[in-house]
Parts: structure tokens; C-alpha cells; sequence
């Protein structure tokens, strides 16, 4: 690791790009299990519970999204970029979490 | 389980993390970020593929399609759990300046994907039979 950012304060590694698209694949991966949980939630008529559990899981997917963002805005904003914090990585697989535990309800 | 438990507290006080060791390269950390976020999206794999079994699995037998649906999730849950168990861990080594922790996790996701794969051939073939 001796090739440290150039002169231009640019990364040749392009690290914290790759780090950004890499939370731009997990938001996407999170899309698409919000979108399989609104499916099963109004699968055959729409009741009160799979109402409920559609916004609620349509609300983590927001609450990833901004943990996703607020840490792009991080990287981009400073050179050397800050480590992720714990409670943003906690925060994230917490929304993970809670869409497994509503898709258990919903399969049950 | 005492060593368990202070990683739990670590997930939620980053200024506990940043105290130990020197800071390091930035690049080690954000390596350590994406493995971070490839664990997670190995989660959320798994979380998708629960939902998947319970959708487009419709003609098998109840107690099956839910039972697999929810060995999927549960899989999903502990993959997420230690994805940032193991991110504290690495970056706290990495920040001490000690080996990165090994860890027999991915052999055993392996197993518990490969037999669930089984699983599901065995029942869907036995749902057409029936």
C-alpha cells in the first residue's frame, strides 16, 4: 500500500467509489426484497396486517436508503474519507433484520 | 459469550472502536466496508429468496413451503447478525495492528445453502408426484 491518493487528491484505487457503488448494490438488493414483501403482503386481496406490513417494510427500505445515502455524502465529502461508523452498520442490518422478521409473519 | 456480548456493545459506540489502536490506512477500512456490505447483501439473498420459496412455490404442502420459507429467513437473520459482528472484529484488529479474525461462518452458510437447495428439489419433486 505504498501508492497513497495522487496528486490530484485522487484515489488510484478509486476505493471510496467502489464503496459507494457497493452500498448502491445493497440499497438496489434491499429494493428488490421490499418489492417481493409488497407482493406477498397484497397477494390475494389486500387485508389489515399485509397493509400494515407493506409500509412497514417500504419504511425500512427508506431507512436503509438514507443510512446509504448519508454515507455516500461521507465519502465523497472528505479526502482521506472517515471509517463507517457502528451505529450506521448497526442501523443497517436492523432494517435487514426487521424485513425477515415481517416477511416470517408473512409467510406464517 | 463475555467476548459476544462486548462485540453486541461495540455495533452501537463507535467512538469505543475508534479509541483502541492507531487509525489505519483508509483503504483497509473501506475494504473491510464492502466485505461489510457483500455479507449484508448475502443477507438480504437469503431474505429475498424466504419470500421467493413462499411465492412461486404455491402447490406445495403448508408445513413445507413455510418451513423452508423460514429456514431462508432465519439463515437471512444470522448472516446479517454476524456480517456486523465480523465487521466490528476485523476493524478493531485491523485498527490494533493484530490478524484478522478467522471464522468458520462462510463453510457453514455453505452447508446450511447447500442442503436447503436439496431440500427444495426433493419437495418440489415430490409435489408433482403428489
Amino acid at each position: 500500500m505504498t501508492a497513497g491518493p495522487g496528486p490530484a487528491g485522487r484515489d488510484p484505487g478509486l476505493q471510496p467509489e467502489r464503496t459507494r457503488l457497493a452500498w448502491r448494490r445493497t440499497t438496489l438488493s434491499a429494493a428488490v426484497v421490499a418489492v417481493l414483501a409488497v407482493k406477498t403482503a397484497l397477494h390475494g386481496g389486500a387485508s389489515g396486517t399485509g397493509v400494515v406490513l407493506c409500509a412497514v417494510c417500504c419504511g425500512l427500505w427508506l431507512g436503509f436508503l438514507r443510512v446509504a445515502h448519508h454515507r455516500i455524502r461521507t465519502l465523497s465529502a472528505g479526502s482521506p474519507p472517515p471509517a463507517l461508523t457502528p451505529r450506521h452498520a448497526t442501523t443497517a442490518v436492523l432494517c435487514a433484520v426487521a424485513m425477515a422478521a415481517c416477511a416470517a409473519v408473512l409467510v406464517v | 459469550m463475555s467476548e459476544f456480548v462486548r462485540n453486541i456493545r461495540l455495533w452501537f459506540a463507535p467512538e469505543r472502536v475508534r479509541e483502541e489502536g492507531g487509525t489505519p490506512d483508509y483503504r483497509f477500512s473501506l475494504a473491510n466496508e464492502r466485505t461489510f456490505l457483500a455479507w449484508l447483501r448475502t443477507a438480504l439473498a437469503l431474505i429475498g429468496g424466504g419470500f421467493a420459496v413462499d411465492q412461486f412455490l404455491p402447490d406445495l404442502r403448508w408445513a413445507a413451503r413455510v418451513g423452508l420459507a423460514l429456514a431462508l429467513l432465519a439463515a437471512g437473520v444470522l448472516c446479517s447478525l454476524r456480517a456486523v459482528n465480523h465487521w466490528v472484529r476485523c476493524e478493531r484488529a485491523i485498527r490494533r495492528g493484530e490478524d484478522l479474525p478467522a471464522s468458520r461462518f462462510p463453510a457453514m452458510l455453505s452447508l446450511v445453502v447447500a442442503v436447503v437447495a436439496v431440500a427444495m428439489v426433493v419437495v418440489v419433486l415430490v409435489g408433482w408426484e403428489g
